[in-house]
């Protein structure tokens, strides 16, 4: 089987308005079908890399961007890039559980009812194929019409993973999903990741080391808007090449 | 032990002064309530007046007050709401902002008898709509406008960013952002602050003094070009220029006014508190 | 399909955004019109007489120092029971009030402020001023006293919400830092809270003061609409007439285009002048504290 990239990003650097610089020469290949975690110290960038991704930094006070992300051999970039399109094929999930003001149900059917698609019997197929997926299925499949907002935190948040599904997206990228939630809802979202896998390219901020080291098929090390290790994620976590990698994972700063 | 005393003494203070600022509020409603519901019957509220205003009811003035409620939110609600998604939704802090946000501060303090000066220089002659419900509704409207681009535009903006976020990164576009989640979670504020400005519309008697009132009127207005008798402007006349007016009526005509005036601020009063409850964020 | 969505997309942001501008054009218009039937005066009206003690429109005279007088005391005199009253209250309704009486309080006040100020003119000339007649032994109720103090109770609504909710930001750090360091709350209220709230408080008292000098009606009613000089604290007691008021007052019976008419428009350009004036201040101070509230914040 031949692994493919599914996203090459060539030389990216990202300044922000107000002068900090976010990025720096970033030049990373994402494999197809497996997860990617992108971990360290806070400040390090990764966010800033995810938002460049479905291009949602267009919305924040970017100042310059350059270099290439090339998704399928195609550049996102380029100010032709359709960006709905984009974001349709790049789903996200966003640290804090953000649930639309809406049904469980509504939730679900609002990115396919974005593009246009009205037929009920197709919404519904959606919405349960990817509630599903995210293994929230068996907790919510006879109340799809209750506010979403009634849900709780770990299950909000696995709505979120499926709301990004619905739209049956080829890539998800997730920021710290399991932030803010208990052990057992961690434990379901990292479950959902691991099946989800085979079917997806997934990008990953981990929110601990622990979950960098459980999750990852492959790691990449962020420090300061640099790119310091890249590599498999067996080998980045027990036999780091680099010393700034193998303090953070040690421990000795963080 | 004196920081103790001053601070007793200046609450009490306060409170008198609080007391003395409220019970006036309640006074004045309670007052006119109890001088006014005498004058208030079924043919009051339901049949033209007589004898030059002195008897009979005050059907004509309370339908001429609709319509210019009508006509002024037929003007400046779309106009009003248009403009704070603008505020809230598309516009960045430019100097060209900054303007309009100056314009808007600056329509809110333009006396309201110069609204009128400027209805009557416009609509009336330069237009040559007359003295009419038009000229007088399209007068309200810009001075209704500024209180309702600025509840509508707070209203807005009290909507999550987070949501704006979520829905474009699943392939919303800016307005189908705004269409599908910012306006229908905005609507109770907006609501609120729409009929809030509609009651001040409703109560005020100088902007329409010289473009759309009249006083003796054969017939209801037939058209959007005839003038309209309105409560405010009545209440006025009967209070000021005509003699011998039976004091009952003319409590009367206050109570309706005030009733019509209560009367919504209750309306946005609970649509506010309920939305507060069923609110999903 | 997505074409079309996006082409109805691109009328309505455009029709969005011409409407953001719209207020912009409207100050304009107003302004515009309010110059072209107003400057004219100064062609017809020697300056030496527009600005004479004497408004007999009927015999040509025209001057507006009178009404300028008469808004000026009644103004004052309504700054004068605003500030303290609507200062006062709104420290208790934020500081002092217990919980539900806040919940009470506030609706009420704004209850006063949407009240139709002819509703309180009327009851101003039926039941306040003959009392004020009686209780200060006057000739008449119609004065300046009774138009400041019916104006100072329509501006307390505004200078009370503005207030209030400017002294409701303050954080609650702040008094909590004083309570820490042993001041009484009156002592907090006075030298920490009402301090950190003063941009806001300030802009509250001039929009009170910009609501009294744009007031019509009510004024109208209970002033006694006499133009003469008010220069001494006497005048408080004697009939006055406002700008607002001469306006309201004469121009139903002028002829468009005569003199009259066009100095009643002159007055209304200034006091759309005197407006904006008041607005760029209060917008301006409330920019100055923003811009040093950032400061202290970062």
């Amino acid at each position: 089987m031949v692994v493919m990239n599914k996203i090459v990003i060539e030389n990216l650097n990202l300044q922000y308005a107000d002068g900090t610089e976010s990025l720096r020469h970033i030049n990373i290949d994402i494999r197809e079908n497996a997860i990617t975690v992108l971990f360290g110290p806070a400040g390090g960038g990764k966010s800033t890399l995810l938002r460049c991704l479905n291009r949602l930094n267009d919305l924040t006070e970017v100042k310059t961007v350059s270099g290439r992300i090339l998704i399928d051999g195609k550049d996102i970039l380029d100010p032709q890039t359709d960006t709905i399109v984009l974001r349709r094929k790049v789903g996200m999930v966003f640290a804090r559980p953000v649930v639309l003001p809406m049904s469980i149900y509504q939730n679900l059917s609002y990115g396919l009812e974005l593009a246009g698609e009205k037929r009920s019997s197709v919404l519904y197929e959606a919405a349960e194929r990817s509630l599903k997926l995210a293994a929230l299925w068996d907790e919510v499949k006879d109340r799809l019409d209750d506010p979403a907002i009634a849900l709780s935190g770990g299950q909000q948040q696995r709505l979120c993973l499926a709301r990004s599904l619905a739209q049956q997206p080829e890539i998800i990228l997730l920021d710290e999903p399991t932030s803010g939630l208990d052990p057992i809802s961690t434990g379901k979202v990292e479950a959902a990741l691991q099946e989800l896998k085979r079917n997806y390219t997934i990008i990953l901020v981990p929110h601990s080391i622990q979950q960098a080291a459980r999750t990852a098929d492959y790691a990449a090390f962020f420090l300061q808007g640099e790119l310091v290790e890249y590599g498999e994620g067996s080998e980045l976590f027990t036999k780091p090449k680099e010393k700034r990698t193998e303090d953070y994972v040690t421990g000795r700063f963080g | 032990m004196n920081r103790h005393l001053s601070q007793r003494l200046g609450f009490s203070l306060l409170t008198m002064v609080a007391v003395f600022t409220v019970v006036p509020i309640i006074g004045v409603i309670v007052y006119i309530f109890i001088q006014g519901s005498p004058a208030i019957s079924w043919e009051f509220l339901t049949v033209a007046p007589r004898a030059g205003m002195r008897e009979g009811g005050i059907l004509p003035a309370i339908i001429g007050t609709f319509y210019l409620t009508i006509g002024t939110a037929i003007f400046s609600v779309p106009l009003g709401i248009a403009a704070a998604v603008y505020l809230s939704e598309y516009s960045a802090d430019t100097r060209w902002t900054r303007l309009i946000r100056l314009a808007i501060i600056n329509l809110a303090g333009i006396p309201s008898v110069v609204y009128g000066l400027f209805g009557l220089g416009l609509f009336v002659l330069f237009l040559n709509f007359g003295t009419s419900i038009l000229s007088a509704s399209l007068t309200l409207s810009i001075m209704t406008l500024p209180v309702i681009i600025s509840t509508a535009e707070e209203a807005l903006r009290a909507v999550p960013q987070a949501f704006r976020t979520v829905s474009i990164s699943l392939g919303a576009t800016r307005w189908q952002t705004i269409r599908r989640i910012v306006l229908p979670q905005a609507l109770p504020g907006i609501l609120t602050g729409v009929i809030l400005g509609l009651e001040r519309a409703a109560g005020e008697t100088a902007p329409i003094l010289f473009t759309g009132a009249a006083f003796f009127l054969p017939r209801l207005p037939g058209s959007v070009f005839d003038a309209t008798m309105a409560l405010p402007y009545h209440l006025f006349v009967i209070s000021t220029q005509v003699p011998e007016m039976p004091i009952r009526i003319q409590y009367g005509t206050a109570l309706v006014l005030l009733v019509f005036v209560l009367g919504m601020n209750l309306i946005a009063t609970v649509i506010r508190s309920r939305a507060r409850a069923r609110r999903q964020w | 399909m997505k074409s079309e969505l996006t082409w109805q997309e691109f009328i309505i942001t455009r029709a969005i955004k011409a409407s953001g501008y719209s207020a912009i054009v409207f100050v304009a218009l107003i302004f515009f019109f309010l110059l072209r039937e107003g400057l004219p005066t100064l062609g017809e009206v020697p300056l030496t007489t527009l600005f004479s003690d004497r408004w007999y429109p009927i015999e040509d005279y025209f001057g507006i120092l009178p009404l300028i007088t008469g808004s000026l005391i009644v103004t004052v005199g309504a700054a004068l029971v605003a500030i303290p009253f609507g200062i006062g209250t709104a420290i208790y309704i934020a500081e002092i009030a217990p919980r539900w009486m806040r919940e009470i309080l506030k609706p009420l006040v704004e209850l006063l402020g949407g009240l139709p100020s002819v509703v309180l003119g009327f009851l101003g000339i039926l039941v306040f001023s003959p009392w004020l007649r009686v209780f200060l032994d006057l000739p008449t109720g119609l004065t300046a006293l009774t138009g400041s103090l019916l104006l100072g109770g329509i501006a307390v609504p505004t200078v009370v919400s503005v207030a209030e909710d400017a002294l409701d930001t303050v954080p609650r750090a702040y008094r909590e830092g004083a309570w820490a360091l042993g001041a009484t709350r009156w002592q907090t209220i006075w030298r920490v809270t009402l301090p950190a709230a003063r941009s806001g408080v300030l802009t509250g008292v001039m929009l009170g003061v910009g609501r009294a000098i744009g007031e019509t009606m009510a004024v109208m009613m209970v002033t006694g609409n006499a133009p003469v000089l008010a220069l001494t604290p006497g005048s408080l007691f004697s009939p006055v007439r406002t700008m607002t008021a001469t306006i309201a007052a004469e121009m139903g019976e002028v002829a468009s285009g005569s003199v009259h008419y066009h100095t009643l428009f002159f007055i209304g350009m200034m006091l759309f002048l005197i407006s904006l004036a008041v607005n760029v201040v209060a917008s301006a101070v409330v920019f100055q504290s923003k811009k040093r509230a950032e400061r202290i914040l970062s």
